[in-house]
C-alpha cells in the first residue's frame, strides 16, 4: 500500500499523470473508486482485499478522460479489461499507466504487452462459486433453467447497473437507446428484460473478462454475470479466443474460419 | 369440436439463396404446409439475433434461419458471420431456457426447391407436436401491473 | 385524536388471517436469500425484523410497468380502451416510517395539475401499517432526522406499530383506513390505556439540516462541488429506482401494426438520455449536470414548489449505489 501511494505521489507531483484511478475508504468496510488529482491526496489510496470492483470502467468516462494521462490501480480484472479496451481501439497505450496489483505488489506496466505479459500468469478471474453455479445451470433441464432465470430475471428494474459498471459496456449510443425501431423494450416486464439480458450477454460474448462487476452492481441481487460469464465461456470453447488475453486480437464475432464447425445447420 | 394447433413458424431467409430456393419450390409446383411466414432478407449475415427471439415474443411457435452454403454466400462472407453468431448464441439460448428444438438452422441453396420443402415440412412437424410456444408468449403479460 | 392499543406478536397472525379473508393482500419486507425485499406476506414470521428492503414499496402505488391503454386497429378506425388500475386493495406492513411518509412526496406530483387516476385508485386501495425503528434498523447509511423526520414518526402512517421491550407492539391508529383495519381483527388489538414499555427508538445523529441546505443551494449552482461528487457516478438508474420518492417516469408505446399498448415504466434523471432532445442536444450532457438535477430536484425544487421535501432519508439509494455515492455524506458536505 505504502509502495502504492510513493507511485502515486510520484506520478503526481511529476506530472506524468494527471489522475490516478484508485480505491479508497467507502461507507463502512467498503471501498469505493477515487480520481486522486495532487499528490497531497495519494495517501487516500488503499489497497486490499476488499478492492474488487472493477475500475477499468471509468477509462471510458469522458469526465474522468478530460482529466488527462491516466494512471490506473489495476487488479488483474482491470488489467484485462485494459487489453481487451486496447484491443477494441478504445485505448492509447500512451494514455494509461497500469499500476498492476499482483498478489498484493505493486507492478507497475506502461506497455501493453507488459500488461499482456504479466496476465498471462494469472489464473481465471471465475470464482469456483461461480462457475458451480454455471455447471449446476447448465445440468439442470431447460424447463428449470428457464424457471430460474425468470424467476432472477423477473427483479430487474432495468437500471442498467450491469451495464454502467462494466468497462465493455462503452458504446456512446447503446442497442437499448435506439428507438426507431425500439429493438428492445425499455419496460422492466418479463419480456423487456429477458431480451434486454439476452442481448448484454451476447454483445459482450467473448470480450467479457469474468470480473464479476456487474453482478456485485446489480442492486436487486440478479447474478446477471452468470450470463456474461458463459457467453465468453462458449466463445472461448468455440474459437479459442479468452476475453481480455491481449491487446491485439481479431475479434472472434467479428472474423470467421470457412471450417468453422457446428453440428446443428442441416 | 377442438381446432387442431397450426403452428405460426417465421422463417428469416436470405434473398440469394434460400429465397430464390423456395421460388423454385413453387415453381416446380412443390406443395409444402403453409404455417411458414417468410421474411427476407440480403443474407443470413443481415440476421441479428434479436429478431430471432422477436419472432417468438411476438407470437410465433418456431422459427427457421436458412441461407446460402458455406463458400456460396453472395456478399463472400456473411454466412460464415451468421454461422458463428449462431454458435454461440444458440448456447445462450439454452443457457436461458429457450427451447432449442424449436429454432432450426439450414443452409437451402437457389437451387434446392426441394429440401425448402422438406425444410418447412419437418419444421411444422416438429413444431406442431411441441405445441404452441406458451412459455415465451406468455411472458408478454408478465410484470405489467 | 390517535387511538392506542398493543398486539401481540401471536396476535400479528390472526391479524394476517383476517385481513386475507377481507380479500385484501399484505405485502411487506420479506428475507429472501441476502435480500430483503417488498413480497406477499402470509405468516408473521415472514416479516423481516431488522434491516429494510433494498427496493422501495412505492411499486404498490407506482409500479415499474404499469399498462395506461390499449387500442387495436380496426379497419381505418383505431378502438382505444381505456385500462382500470390494477388498484388491489393492499396492506403494506412492516416498511419504515421513512417509507411512509415517501407517500406524500409522490402525491404532490401525481395530483399536480393532473389527476393520475391509476396512482390515485392504487393509493387510495393501500393501507400502511409502518413499524418504527429501534436500534437494529437504522444503519450508517439512514438520515431520516435530517430530513425532518424520526426513526418514529407517525406521519404517513395508518397505524404505526412500536415494539415493546417485552415483545409486541404499541399500535398508534392515525387515520380513518387504520381505524377500519383494526375493525377487522378487534380481538388482536387491546385497547391501550396509559404509558407503554417501547424500544426506544434508533439513534440516528443529523448529519446536516435541510432548511439550510435549501437555503446553500441557492448559491451553489455552479459550484465545483457537483463536478466533483459526481466523479464517480456512473449514470445507472439503482438509486432512482429504490427511492420511495423518485416519480420520474418513462412512457412506452409498444405496438405493431394491428395492436398496441401504452405503458408507464420508472425514468431516472442520472441516465444520460433522460434529457436529450429531438434534435440532438442534451442540456444535461454532463454526468455533474445530473448529479446536480437529482440533489436539487429533491431538496431545493421540490420544497419550492410543494413545501415538502423530495426526501426521506431512508438511505436505500446509498445502499443501492454500485459505486458508494453515499448521499448522505454528499448532502452533508453540500450543506457546509
Amino acid at each position: 500500500m505504502e509502495e502504492l501511494r510513493n507511485k502515486a505521489k510520484e506520478l503526481l507531483a511529476v506530472g506524468a499523470v494527471k489522475v490516478v484511478i484508485g480505491y479508497g475508504k467507502g461507507t463502512g468496510d467498503s471501498r469505493r473508486p477515487i480520481f486522486v488529482r495532487s499528490a497531497e491526496r495519494a495517501n487516500d489510496l488503499v489497497v486490499d482485499a476488499a478492492c474488487t470492483q472493477n475500475l477499468a470502467t471509468y477509462l471510458t468516462k469522458a469526465e474522468v478522460r478530460a482529466l488527462g494521462r491516466m494512471a490506473i490501480v489495476a487488479i488483474p480484472s482491470t488489467l484485462r479489461s485494459i487489453l481487451q479496451l486496447a484491443a477494441e481501439k478504445q485505448l492509447r497505450e500512451e494514455n494509461v499507466l497500469a499500476l498492476g496489483i499482483l498478489d498484493g505488489k505493486l507492478r507497475e506496466l506502461a506497455t501493453f504487452d507488459a500488461i499482456e505479459e504479466a496476465v498471462a500468469t494469472i489464473p481465471d478471474a471465475i470464482s469456483d462459486a461461480d462457475q458451480k453455479l454455471i455447471d449446476k445451470l447448465t445440468a439442470m433441464s431447460v424447463t428449470d433453467r428457464r424457471a430460474f432465470w425468470a424467476e432472477e430475471l423477473g427483479r430487474c428494474v432495468k437500471c442498467y447497473a450491469c451495464r454502467s459498471s462494466c468497462p465493455m459496456c462503452y458504446c456512446e449510443r447503446c442497442t437499448m437507446d435506439c428507438n426507431r425501431p425500439q429493438w428492445i423494450p425499455v419496460a422492466s416486464h418479463a419480456i423487456g428484460n429477458l431480451e434486454y439480458h439476452m442481448v448484454r450477454a451476447m454483445h459482450l460474448a467473448g470480450r467479457c473478462v469474468q470480473c464479476g462487476t456487474c453482478g456485485t452492481a446489480c442492486p436487486v441481487g440478479i447474478p446477471v454475470h452468470l450470463l456474461t460469464f458463459f457467453a465468453e465461456q462458449s466463445v472461448r470453447r468455440q474459437f479459442g479466443q479468452k476475453g481480455g488475453a491481449s491487446a491485439k486480437l481479431d475479434y472472434a464475432m467479428s472474423t470467421f474460419k470457412p471450417d468453422d464447425k457446428e453440428t446443428f445447420i442441416r | 369440436m377442438a381446432e387442431q394447433f397450426e403452428p405460426k413458424i417465421t422463417a428469416f431467409v436470405c434473398n440469394w439463396c434460400t429465397y430464390a430456393g423456395a421460388d423454385l419450390t413453387g415453381t416446380s409446383r412443390i406443395k409444402y404446409q403453409s404455417n411458414v411466414r417468410v421474411i427476407r432478407l440480403p443474407c443470413t449475415g443481415r440476421i441479428d439475433f434479436m429478431m430471432v427471439l422477436k419472432a417468438f415474443s411476438r407470437g410465433s411457435d418456431g422459427v427457421i434461419v436458412s441461407g446460402c452454403h458455406p463458400n456460396d454466400c453472395h456478399y463472400t462472407s456473411g454466412n460464415y458471420h451468421a454461422r458463428r453468431r449462431w454458435m454461440v448464441f444458440r448456447d445462450l439460448c439454452d443457457f436461458v431456457g429457450i427451447d432449442l428444438e424449436r429454432v432450426t438452422f439450414s443452409w437451402v441453396s437457389a437451387a434446392e426447391g426441394a429440401k425448402w420443402a422438406e425444410l418447412v415440412n419437418d419444421t411444422t412437424n416438429k413444431v406442431r407436436a411441441l405445441g404452441p410456444y406458451k412459455e415465451i408468449q406468455q411472458l408478454a403479460a408478465v410484470g405489467i401491473d | 385524536m390517535t387511538d392506542r392499543y398493543t398486539i401481540t406478536e401471536a396476535s400479528v397472525g390472526s391479524l394476517l388471517d383476517a385481513i386475507a379473508k377481507s380479500g385484501r393482500r399484505v405485502l411487506g419486507p420479506k428475507k429472501i436469500a441476502e435480500r430483503i425485499e417488498i413480497t406477499e406476506i402470509k405468516t408473521a414470521a415472514d416479516l423481516a425484523k431488522d434491516g429494510q428492503s433494498t427496493v422501495s414499496a412505492k411499486g404498490t402505488v407506482f409500479p415499474k410497468v404499469e399498462r395506461l391503454l390499449k387500442y387495436r386497429f380496426e379497419g381505418k378506425n383505431v378502438a382505444l380502451e381505456d385500462v382500470e388500475p390494477n388498484a388491489q386493495p393492499t396492506v403494506l406492513l412492516g416498511i419504515r416510517p421513512c417509507e411512509a411518509r415517501s407517500f406524500a412526496a409522490l402525491d404532490v406530483v401525481f395530483n399536480w395539475d393532473y389527476k393520475d387516476k391509476f396512482f390515485n385508485a392504487r393509493l387510495a386501495n393501500t393501507t400502511v401499517v409502518a413499524i418504527s425503528c429501534t436500534k437494529a434498523q437504522g444503519d450508517d447509511a439512514c438520515f431520516c432526522t435530517s430530513v425532518g423526520s424520526r426513526p418514529d414518526d407517525t406521519q404517513g402512517s395508518d397505524i404505526l406499530l412500536s415494539p415493546l421491550t417485552l415483545g409486541g407492539f404499541v399500535a398508534q391508529v392515525l387515520t380513518d383506513k387504520g381505524k377500519a383495519l383494526v375493525a377487522l381483527a378487534k380481538d388482536a388489538f387491546q385497547p391501550l390505556v396509559g404509558e407503554a414499555a417501547v424500544v426506544p427508538p434508533a439513534s440516528v445523529a443529523p448529519a446536516f439540516d435541510a432548511k439550510a441546505l435549501q437555503q446553500k443551494l441557492a448559491a451553489k449552482f455552479d459550484s465545483p462541488l457537483w463536478a466533483e461528487q459526481s466523479l464517480r457516478c456512473i449514470g445507472c438508474g439503482a438509486c432512482a429506482f429504490v427511492c420511495p420518492t423518485c416519480v420520474c417516469f418513462d412512457i412506452q408505446d409498444e405496438a405493431d401494426t394491428r395492436q398496441g399498448q401504452r405503458l408507464r415504466a420508472w425514468d431516472s434523471c442520472g441516465m444520460r438520455m433522460f434529457t436529450l432532445h429531438a434534435s440532438g442536444h442534451n442540456p444535461r450532457d454532463k454526468q455533474s449536470q445530473r448529479w446536480r438535477q437529482r440533489v436539487y430536484h429533491k431538496f431545493a425544487y421540490y420544497p419550492e414548489r410543494f413545501n415538502t421535501l423530495g426526501c426521506v432519508g431512508c438511505g436505500k439509494c446509498s445502499r443501492a449505489c454500485p459505486v458508494d455515492m453515499n448521499l448522505k455524506q454528499h448532502l452533508a458536505e453540500a450543506a457546509e
